[in-house]
């Protein structure tokens, strides 16, 4: 029999500190969507989608009321749209994000991932085009989101790409001025991008992935703090301690919701993404996790080293509590997503050049980053190619989502709404990286890479 | 059997079990255990019951039982017993 205390924690946890599954991600492939005609592979795109996840917000809603653990996020993940549509005789994809698009709001799902290109060691034609298709399909669509894979640790950094990537942004931002850019926020760069990602704007399905496949990402930034408050001034090892046992427990309800959905969808259970996303939501912050360690502000000294052990202990503590793991998997350090990074940012403590340094031990990157308006396409590339570097040679995954927000400036602060906050305008170096961009090519994978 | 937990919790006043006991008795569903304690001095009332045989679907019990616990000044969540067992037993 379960004690009261045990059934009023995880209620606690629920109620008082925002525990949550962030997202259940159904990942379908569409590779037997391609056709040279491009009505009938719109059609197929689209007809597969509306069926396979037909069922997926109400089965998510119903795991919800019965289980009594909110489900914030239902959504889709694709196989990567360039390799879909260059069977088509088109010149242009903005149609197939249309398609996504409408087959997102069909099924009810918030958010769609994949309209991706993978292009870390070069371009095929239908990576060229869906890249060059960006900008106006997220400036026409709602609700899907893009994604580009550009370096590897294995293949190096296809700097062509970081290039190219700096002015889709820039021209992304500009066709969604009206809405402070707002584009640029379903648009994430990657390097080593996983396959299985269940979080948004990166997720799509990668070509080693199953026809159909049930991916959770679980959230608790909020849980974490409160048990780190109960051991204030306790040496590093019992912190570390409290994390591991915290995330074990939140990924555990991770575990449990994957499978749950995984039976009643009748879907293959994929991995569970075992990471601490924050909200702008008060209590629902990493930047506040890493506080209560002891810093009086996000981004002073100390930071990249109590990130670190935030880090490798939500995976030590994550891991044995489900089967597969997989996505992302770490502390989220989005900046406009979270209370506590908005603060730091606001009082001077959080610069971009700190986040970067965060980046190294963290899970993703540089996210949510809104830079002014009058950045150039080449230090956004070069921003890119910081981050994708970081990755290749950290062997870990490192992702860019920045938004030059049309007309702001250093200080302004931008409204996104909802799950994706609103962000101060941040600093970036006014001295030029031009010349390095505009050299094209590819840097080296790093010597580590060549193992076989 | 469809094991859920019911759990009451906020100031303790005449009536509360009644109430609740009520509800499940008109829905034909079976109590397995109940227990009650007060923790961190708030009343804390934990309930195991057999939903299999319920007369109404899921969300119509969770709400029934929520507005009771509105009406009782109290706090009454209902969630089936996997979650507790997924979170805490190995």
């Amino acid at each position: 029999m379960l004690s009261n205390y045990e059934i009023v924690e995880t209620l606690n946890m629920i109620e008082k500190e925002n525990l949550d599954i962030r997202t259940i991600t159904m990942g379908i492939s569409l590779r037997d969507c391609c056709d040279s005609d491009v009505k009938k592979a719109l059609t197929k795109v689209y007809d597969k989608i509306t069926f396979l996840a037909k069922d997926l917000v109400k089965t998510g809603e119903d795991i919800q009321t019965e289980f009594g653990i909110p489900i914030i996020n239902k959504r889709i993940s694709v196989t990567p749209i360039s390799i879909i549509a260059e069977s088509s005789d088109v010149d242009n994809y903005v149609e197939f994000a249309k398609v996504l698009d409408k087959a997102a709001y069909e099924t009810g799902v918030n958010f769609i991932g994949g309209f991706s290109a993978l292009v870390h060691k070069g371009y095929t034609n239908g990576d060229r085009k869906l890249i060059a298709s960006i900008p106006e399909a997220l400036s026409v669509t709602d609700r899907v989101c893009a994604s580009v894979n550009l370096a590897t640790t294995k293949a190096g950094i296809n700097m062509d790409a970081v290039k190219e990537m700096g002015i889709v942004i820039k021209e992304l931002a500009e066709k969604t001025k009206d809405k402070d850019s707002f584009g640029c926020a379903k648009l994430v760069v990657f390097a080593n991008a996983p396959e299985d990602n269940p979080f948004m704007a990166g997720a799509f399905l990668g070509c080693g992935e199953p026809e159909c496949v049930i991916n959770v990402g679980v959230s608790g930034p909020g849980v974490v703090k409160s048990a780190l408050e109960k051991v204030k001034g306790a040496d590093f090892a019992t912190v570390a301690d409290t994390i591991k046992k915290t995330a074990f427990k939140v990924t555990r309800m991770g575990q449990m919701v994957a499978m749950e959905a995984s039976k009643r969808l009748n879907v293959p259970f994929g991995i569970v993404d075992l990471s601490l996303a924050p909200t702008p939501v008060v209590g629902d912050s990493v930047a506040h996790i890493l506080e209560e360690m002891g810093l009086e502000k996000c981004g002073t000294h100390g930071t990249t080293a109590a990130l670190a052990l935030l880090n490798d202990a939500v995976k030590k503590g994550g891991v044995f509590a489900t089967s597969h793991v997989g996505g992302l998997s770490g502390a989220f350090i989005p900046v406009s997503e979270d209370a506590g990074m908005i603060d730091a940012v606001q009082c001077g403590a959080l610069s971009l050049e700190k986040l970067e340094a965060m980046t190294c031990v963290c899970s993703v990157g540089l996210d949510m980053i809104v830079v002014p308006g009058d950045t150039s396409a080449s230090t956004i590339s070069a921003i890119i190619a910081d981050e994708a570097a970081i990755g290749m040679v950290n062997t870990k995954t490192t992702a860019v989502r920045i938004i030059p927000a049309y007309g702001k400036k250093v200080g302004d602060m931008v409204e996104f709404g909802g799950l994706l906050g609103h962000g101060p305008v941040m600093n970036v170096s006014n001295f030029s990286s031009e010349e390095f961009i505009q050299r094209g090519g590819r840097i080296p994978a790093p010597l580590q890479a060549l193992k076989n | 059997m469809k094991k859920a937990i019911i759990t009451v919790l906020g100031k303790d006043s005449v009536g509360i079990i009644y109430n609740v006991a009520k509800i499940l008795s008109e829905n034909n569903i079976n109590i397995l255990d109940i227990s009650q304690t007060i923790m961190d001095d708030i009343f804390t009332m934990v309930m195991s019951v057999d939903i299999e045989k319920s007369a109404v679907d899921f969300g119509t019990l969770s709400k029934t039982l929520e507005d009771k616990g509105v009406e009782l000044g109290v706090k009454v969540i209902i969630c089936l017993e996997e979650i507790f067992n997924s979170m805490h037993r190995i």
